[in-house]
């Protein structure tokens, strides 16, 4: 290997915090004009080396080497001026300023008098977007763009400072599929302009479409650096996972459907807002719906309205066959419904408090003694729900915030189990989770159906809902266009095509 | 960049050790008790000879804190739950010249509902303007602090009004149970009740997961306009019983009574490492942040300083401790 062909070396880099290492003697190079996955599981170290590179951490030991030429990147700053930009996961743009003024933020182009030249920043812009060949209006408030938009803005960011390396970390996690299409195509044109991309994904399928090499981290150490070429999906996972991992995300047939037993769940003519339309379906106990459809079908509007957020407009709902109403959420858990929320760190947790007060919070009145809280009965059933669900925690008065990805949704999923409901609604479950992860939770979905509970399962990857559901709904605008037995479809593709409306 | 706040480490969801827990246990949680008990030394030291440590100073410290205590209780719930309530101080003064004037025309038990039914009609309004409609409760407790004040003045004509029963004013204020004066009584009773109730009520998680993450919270069935609401017609009704306590201890309803406590209040609330974002509350870190700055008050007029140097002097302390007390 020439390592003259490496706009970005990384030698034997180590990192502690606080006495604990996170990054073992690791070594990490990108060439120019390549697309390298950095792949490992949650805690593997992957965004600490990042973060290293782009000067929010200073390694302990180690050095970095830019273009051949050993380089000290003490700040974000000074990533900036080496060329390494960065496409934040959670955005990072200032919602209320227009794509241009966020492109030049802090390097706004300056006119006559020293004063800003929106209309130079605008034109500059439309250059930036011309060259990556997407159509994005540079004059537009950020806020009233959707989120494939933001993501093209942060990159236009990233190239209007010269960046020759872009780090992306999960880029499609928000994106539906025809977005990320055309995210893929525009990382293709960048290659090809010879920009190099660090990509970090939990997604197989992606990475064997984009990347020219791999590199696993495991427990902070570097296991391999092969090209895709080289290496199989199983032999990738078994490095993330450190096992090897098998069948989980292949359909098994279940025998637990009862259906010969009254729906559990069943909905009639149910109306809320412009996104849930007419949508009728019955749900049996030990039955596992998927919900497919493309990013605004209706499918989390359908959850929410099935949660009681949204309002009904019309319709019924009943479950074992009695009517219920569910004007809020309060009301959904007292009918049995469960709900994990799509974004769990906005929707599912508060991200300051421990472990534990999130796992009791919708579990209070089971620890109360009197009109007190009981602690010892609830450090007991905190400690039972961590250990039924096996979090990973290191104490569970810490704050959640510290969990990985996979961990703080498996406490999710923890905190509704303990209300022991009857119909359990997860909306995209293993979105950020690591593969290790999303493989005991697609476990624990089984299993719960073989409790004889109801699931429904809103994910956009298809292989999770074909290796889960008995049964796929397709939304389009609200409507429920299909309803497929798991049967029925032959592969991702068949599902893709009637996704699609074909 | 700060230790505690960076992700990976922890990340590795590996056994940590006793060790680890308590070296990074977050001292700064308990700078409030440290720095009353380095002030509390500070002024025994240096004003020893103006008899700061005499009983009846220190008694003084705790009878003159005793309305700011009880109203800080109640910003505590609003604080933690990601609120403001500016009219404490104004509710205080009105809910004084309503109990002063229902006490002369219709005797005791009606001037205490007086006072009461001011807290009450207050605390829900702000509770409905801000859960219901959605208004920032900063400004709708900003306008119902000149509300109250406007109505205070307006109805007593600027007058103060005599409270002669001398029941009311031993019970609020003026009076000791036993050997101990009754503020301090009444601040105890605030405080304790305060404490239990967000610690160990169903209720006052709720209050702090609300103010955590209301989305959350939200999706967790919980009713979070209904803690809001609750939440600022509890600090209504406790700053009206403060203001029956002023007017107990001065025998008097005057609008000028509680003026500028609010600001006290949230000082003594964010002294006491209640997050001012919402989510964390600690009732004892009020009590001790509101005596902290009756401490400092005391040891200041002792040491001689006039009310402008005083002024001066409290504002850095105060803001030297919040400074400590920060996060990151």
């Amino acid at each position: 290997m020439n390592t003259a062909d490496n706009v970005v070396e990384m030698r034997s880099i180590s990192k502690a915090f606080n006495g604990v290492p996170v990054l073992k003697d690791v070594g990490f190079d990108v060439r120019k004009g390549e697309v390298h996955a950095l792949a490992g599981g949650n805690g593997a170290g992957k965004s600490t080396l990042m973060k290293i590179l782009q000067g929010v951490y200073q390694a302990d030991t180690g050095e970095i080497l830019i273009g051949g030429n050993p380089a000290a990147i003490n700040s974000i700053q000074d990533a900036k001026s080496a060329g390494i930009g960065m496409v934040f996961q959670e955005f990072s743009l200032v919602p209320s300023l227009t794509v241009a003024q966020n492109i030049f933020l802090g390097a706004e182009p300056l006119g006559r008098g020293g004063l800003i030249d929106d209309r130079a920043a605008v034109r500059r812009a439309k250059e930036v977007f011309a060259e990556m060949e997407v159509d994005v209006d540079a004059g537009a408030e950020v806020s009233r763009l959707g989120t494939a938009y933001w993501q093209l803005t942060e990159i236009a960011k990233a190239l209007a400072q010269n960046a020759q390396v872009l780090i992306m970390d999960e880029p499609t996690a928000s994106l539906a599929r025809h977005e990320s299409e055309a995210l893929f195509e525009l990382i293709d044109r960048l290659k090809q302009r010879g920009i190099s991309i660090i990509y970090i994904s939990h997604r197989m399928d992606e990475v064997y479409r984009l990347a020219d090499r791999i590199t696993i981290l495991r427990d902070g150490k570097h296991l391999l650096t092969e090209p895709l070429t080289d290496v199989t999906p199983e032999q990738i996972v078994e490095g993330i996972v450190g096992k090897k991992v098998e069948g989980q995300l292949s359909y098994r047939a279940r025998n637990d459907i009862a259906h010969d037993s009254e729906p559990l769940l069943e909905v009639r003519g149910l109306n809320a807002g412009h996104r849930v339309r007419d949508v009728s379906f019955a749900l049996r106990p030990g039955e596992i719906l998927g919900l497919a459809g493309l990013m605004g079908s209706g499918r989390t509007e359908l959850a929410r309205a099935l949660f009681g957020i949204d309002k009904l407009d019309s319709g019924q709902v009943l479950i074992r066959g009695r009517k219920v109403t569910l004007a809020s959420p309060q009301q959904a858990i007292n009918a049995g419904i469960a709900l994990v929320p799509e974004d769990r760190r906005a929707q599912g947790l508060v991200l300051e408090h421990s472990v534990q007060d999130n796992l009791l919070l919708p579990l209070l009145q089971h620890i109360q003694r009197g009109p007190l809280l009981d602690g010892a009965k609830g450090n007991e059933l905190s400690a039972s729900l961590i250990k039924r669900f096996a979090v990973k925690v290191a104490h569970p008065h810490r704050p959640v915030r510290l969990l990985s990805g996979g961990n703080q949704q498996k406490v999710v999923i923890a905190k509704w189990l303990g209300t022991d409901p009857d119909i359990l609604i997860l909306d995209e479950p293993t979105a950020g989770v690591d593969i290790g992860t999303k493989s005991e939770i697609l476990d624990m979905i089984r299993e719960l159906a073989g409790d004889g509970k109801a699931i429904i399962v809103i994910s956009s990857e298809y292989p999770e809902l074909l290796a889960v559901s008995d049964r796929v709904l397709v939304l389009k605008d609200g409507s429920i266009i299909r309803d497929i037995p798991r049967s029925d479809i032959a592969d991702e593709e068949y599902l893709q095509l009637a996704v699609q409306g074909v | 960049m700060s230790k505690t706040n960076t992700i990976a480490p922890r990340d590795t969801g590996a056994p940590r050790n006793v060790g680890t827990i308590l070296k990074d246990l977050d001292w700064r949680r308990y700078v409030i008790y440290i720095g009353f008990v380095v002030v509390f030394l500070i002024f025994a030291v240096l004003l020893r000879d103006q008899g700061f440590l005499s009983p009846n100073n220190l008694l003084n410290i705790f009878r003159q804190t005793a309305t700011i205590t009880v109203i800080a209780v109640g910003m505590t719930y609003v604080i933690a739950c990601a609120e403001i309530d500016l009219s404490v101080g104004s509710v205080a003064g009105l809910s004084s010249v309503c109990t002063a004037m229902a006490l002369s025309q219709w005797g005791l038990v009606p001037g205490i509902l007086a006072g009461l039914a001011v807290g009450l009609v207050v605390g829900s309004v702000n509770g409905a303007l801000v859960s219901l409609l959605g208004i920032p409760s900063f400004l709708v407790t900003l306008g119902m602090l000149g509300i109250a004040v406007g109505v205070a003045q307006w109805i007593t004509a600027s007058a103060p009004q005599p409270i002669l029963n001398d029941t009311f004013n031993t019970v609020f204020g003026s009076g000791n149970f036993g050997p101990i004066p009754g503020l301090v009584v009444w601040s105890g009773i605030f405080v304790a009740i305060g404490a239990v109730v967000l610690n160990r009520t169903k209720f006052g998680r709720q209050v702090l997961a609300t103010g955590g993450n209301r989305n959350a919270s939200e999706f967790t069935g919980i009713n979070t306009k209904r803690i809001k609401f609750q939440v600022l017609l509890i600090s209504g009704m406790v700053a009206s019983v403060a203001g029956m306590l002023y007017a107990g201890r001065l025998q008097s309803g005057r609008f000028q009574w509680g003026a500028g406590d609010e600001l006290s209040a949230i000082a003594a609330v964010i002294l006491g490492g209640t997050s001012l974002f919402g989510g964390f509350g600690s009732i004892i870190g009020t009590l001790f942040g509101a005596l902290l700055i009756g401490l400092i008050n005391n040891g200041l007029i002792l040491a001689g300083l006039d009310s402008s140097q005083q002024q001066v002097v409290r504002g850095a302390i105060i803001i030297l401790a919040v400074a400590l007390a920060r996060k990151k």
